[in-house]
């Protein structure tokens, strides 16, 4: 019966959002108050119905049902609890149904939290309705979780054991509140558009979720990296594949957007941009879904084979982005503008900001996909790798951290440069300070190393530094100063890995030595470790430094009997400051195993930043929803 | 001019330059940090010279597979047609098999060998590097549901 619930609960939901798209848009013309209800109980009805869709393929899951086609396909007996739940989205069918679950959640969030005028709302709520649409008709005709096998079999053929993984269990629900998160900013955007109800108050009503989107990607972005860092055992954290890509340029859209958008609210400066913006930023989301999901690209991400799958998607994409970029061009040019600013502004500031953040957004994009364009045209393959990002992407996010600590020194509408920079003098002098240790202390790539340490020095004494001189404390410059400096943290993070990392490939038997690094590896005994689902084979090597034993690591390798796979499970020990980092390789000859050991030094720093930078976005946040709550009247906000 | 008029202007202009800044560095490091893959078919026809990196796509010969004393191995990467002799210094991928699909990346050197710097064996046993299905299919290997 479970699967016929979770199916009768997706219809209704579909009939749902086709209520809510219909009021919602006719609410921007007649009667907002009621539309604005009726769209906002649609809305929370959706929600509900997706909620029990989504329970029962979870339920389904943990009473192993391989009576449902998607849990024989993708579940097995064999698989622990936790990973049979997680599991759930772990295949295309359920991931497409948390996508909904997701988009439902953010459709609830704007009915419930009514930010913006009642025609703003149901114009939104609407546009929600349009996308609900779409998505519940793609997973209800090409990728519904909820088919029947007959017979059933007697297990299930399991799911990729490279997901068998808690850091995969968390990854992917956390991008998707990024990348559908966009959609509230879309929807907002698209809403301005219909209502022509476009100015700082509407910026203060679709600013939360842009925020949200904003840190949920952030995180969602920083754990793929740590987890192809720790799972896939080559060492690297970043690796400029098509799918990490395709949630980079999102970010990078979404952090142009929450620039832009600060000047709408507090000035109305670039309105338009704002709202070409919020499409852009979301209309990268669905790129990057059909990229990922389509199956024209091939990775771990890749479930999807089907054609029929890739058609409907590219059908929707245009449908969106084309609906939404059309909506925008014969809007766009009757709204009014904000107002002049001068040349040294903060508004020239993040002017500069989003012109940088949009070019690299285009290099991103243009290397992610001009590889698949020359494919479809030309039939030629080619790769494009990192040296590619390394002389495109690189240099403009240089000249983004020169820029960067101006921005905030500088005064809305006119500012003196001379009066904003002089303060800054103290960071140009930590800079000068890092730039000399840097010479002092490392032997090689002596420049680069100099350049990027006194770029990330800048960056961060800045932003503490505003931050002290500051005479209240709001939490709006908590935010500034915590976002940008996790920034420079990050990019030490990168650099120190980069520039001065040791690896080592060794042929290890028992008693045999290695060094990497400052460590020596000393090879001990190998041992069974085998799991529920798993035969695996484990090296105890035990490291020293300086003549001392300080640790003992297992890196292991796993064999997955029912889906023919191997994994690397790697070793790592951090210091907080550098990692040391194994992974057993294949058995060559009797007793002696390859191991691949790295020393990366401030490799951990690359995902402390990544979480500095959410929290600074959480702050943010946190400010304007404890705002909203002590003094509904949106003027007061305003002036703060 | 008007302060309005002043400050499109002034976007405009931004734009402009940003836009050919970035373009002029798009299409440099295009035109030197693109890897074409190559079967082997291709590679013999082609004359490739030795020293310019490419990815090479194929089947690991069925017995070509000799390990060295430490972490050096060598095989054989064919299509059916042609074979090119492959050099590799490294942990081979989980998957990588005898009479699988493989994918390299590297350089010829002099000697007509492939040096590779990374090999990539398919990511699990549901599907096979798309390069290399098409490289099996125009030489005439490629089996359905086969391989």
């Amino acid at each position: 019966m479970t699967a016929e619930i979770g199916q009768l609960a997706l219809t209704l939901a579909l009939a749902l959002s086709i209520v809510m798209a219909a009021t919602g848009l006719a609410g921007a013309r007649v009667t907002a108050n009621v539309s604005r209800r009726i769209a906002s109980s649609a809305a929370m009805g959706l929600l509900v119905f997706i909620a029990l869709a989504f329970c029962t393929l979870v339920y389904a899951a943990i009473v192993s049902d391989f009576s449902v086609l998607n849990i024989a396909d993708n579940s097995s007996l064999a698989k622990p609890m936790l990973y049979k739940i997680t599991g759930v989205w772990g295949n295309h069918e359920g991931s497409m149904l948390l996508w909904v679950l997701v988009l439902a959640l953010y459709t609830g969030a704007i009915a419930f939290a009514k930010r913006g005028s009642a025609r703003l709302t149901s114009a939104a709520l609407g546009v929600q309705g349009l996308l609900a649409v779409a998505f519940l008709l793609f997973i209800l005709f090409t990728s519904n979780p909820f088919l029947r096998i007959d017979p059933p079999p007697f297990d299930g053929a399991g799911l990729n054991p490279l997901l068998q993984d808690l850091g995969l269990a968390v990854h992917p629900p956390t991008l998707y509140i990024g990348y559908v998160g966009l959609s509230a900013s879309f929807a907002y955007a698209a809403a301005a558009l219909i209502t022509r109800e476009v100015d700082a108050s509407w910026a203060r009503a679709a600013r939360p979720f842009m925020l949200a989107a904003w840190i949920a990607l952030t995180i969602g972005i920083t754990l793929g990296s740590w987890w192809a860092y720790y799972e896939l055992g080559w060492g690297g954290f970043w690796f400029w594949d098509p799918v990490e890509n395709a949630s980079l340029m999102p970010w990078l859209a979404a952090t142009a957007l929450l620039h832009s958008a600060l000047a709408t609210e507090r000035t109305g400066a670039f309105r338009t941009w704002t709202l070409l913006l919020a499409i852009a930023a979301f209309s990268l989301s669905l790129i990057g879904t059909f990229l990922v999901r389509s199956g024209v690209l091939t990775s771990v991400h890749a479930f999807a084979n089907d054609p029929e799958r890739g058609t409907f998607i590219l059908i929707m994409l245009v449908a969106a982005i084309g609906g939404a970029l059309a909506l925008f061009a014969w809007r766009a040019p009757s709204l009014e503008t904000g107002a002049a600013f001068e040349p040294v502004s903060r508004e020239t500031a993040l002017l500069v900001n989003n012109v940088l953040l949009v070019a690299a957004t285009a290099t991103v994009f243009l290397g992610t996909l001009y590889p698949l364009f020359l494919d479809a045209f030309t039939g030629t393959k080619i790769s494009v790798g990192p040296p590619f990002f390394a002389l495109t992407f690189v240099p403009i996010f240089v000249l983004l951290l020169i820029a960067l600590p101006f921005g905030p020194r500088l005064s809305w509408h006119k500012a003196e440069f001379a009066q904003a920079a002089r303060p800054l003098l103290p960071a140009l002098g930590a800079a000068l300070v890092a730039a000399i240790i840097v010479c002092f202390v490392v032997a090689s790539h002596i420049v680069a190393a100099a350049g990027i340490f006194a770029l990330a020095a800048w960056v961060i004494a800045a932003s503490v530094l505003d931050l002290i001189r500051r005479p209240v404390k709001t939490a709006a410059a908590f935010a500034v100063a915590v976002a940008h400096a996790g920034l420079g943290v990050t990019l030490m993070g990168v650099a120190g890995t980069t520039l001065w990392r040791a690896e080592t490939l060794a042929l290890l038997g028992p008693g045999e030595k290695a060094t990497v690094g400052p460590y020596t590896l000393t090879m001990g005994q190998f041992e069974r470790d085998d799991g529920p689902n798993y035969a695996a084979i484990r090296a105890d090597i035990h490291v020293s430094a300086g003549g001392n034993t300080i640790a003992t690591l297992w890196p292991a390798k796993r064999v997955y009997p029912i889906e023919q796979q191997e994994t690397a499970e790697t070793a790592i020990r951090t210091t907080g400051f550098s990692d040391l980092y194994l992974a057993l390789g294949d058995e060559r000859g009797k007793g002696r195993f390859i191991v691949r050991a790295y020393y990366n030094p401030l490799a951990p720093f690359i995902w402390f930043g990544g979480g500095i930078m959410a929290l600074g976005g959480l702050a943010s946040l946190w400010g304007r929803v404890r705002a909203k709550s002590r003094q509904p009247n949106a003027q007061a906000v305003a002036a703060e | 001019m008007n302060a309005r008029k002043k400050r499109r202007l002034y976007f405009v202009l931004a734009v402009l330059v940003a836009g050919a800044g970035g373009a002029a560095l798009v299409i440099t490091a295009l035109k030197d940090n693109v890897l074409y893959f190559y079967s082997p078919s291709d590679v013999a026809a082609k004359h490739v010279a030795p020293g310019i990196a490419f990815r090479i796509g194929g089947l690991v010969e069925a017995g070509s597979l000799k390990h060295g004393g430490g972490a050096e191995v060598a095989f054989t990467v064919t299509d059916g047609k042609t074979n090119v002799p492959v050099k590799y210094e490294g942990v081979l991928p989980a998957l990588f098999r005898e009479g699988q699909g493989v994918v390299a990346m590297g350089a010829l050197n002099p000697s007509g060998t492939f040096d590779a710097t990374q090999v990539l064996a398919k990511h699990d046993e549901r599907y096979m590097p798309p390069e290399v299905v098409d490289a099996l299919k125009r030489s005439g290997r490629w089996k359905e549901g086969g391989a």
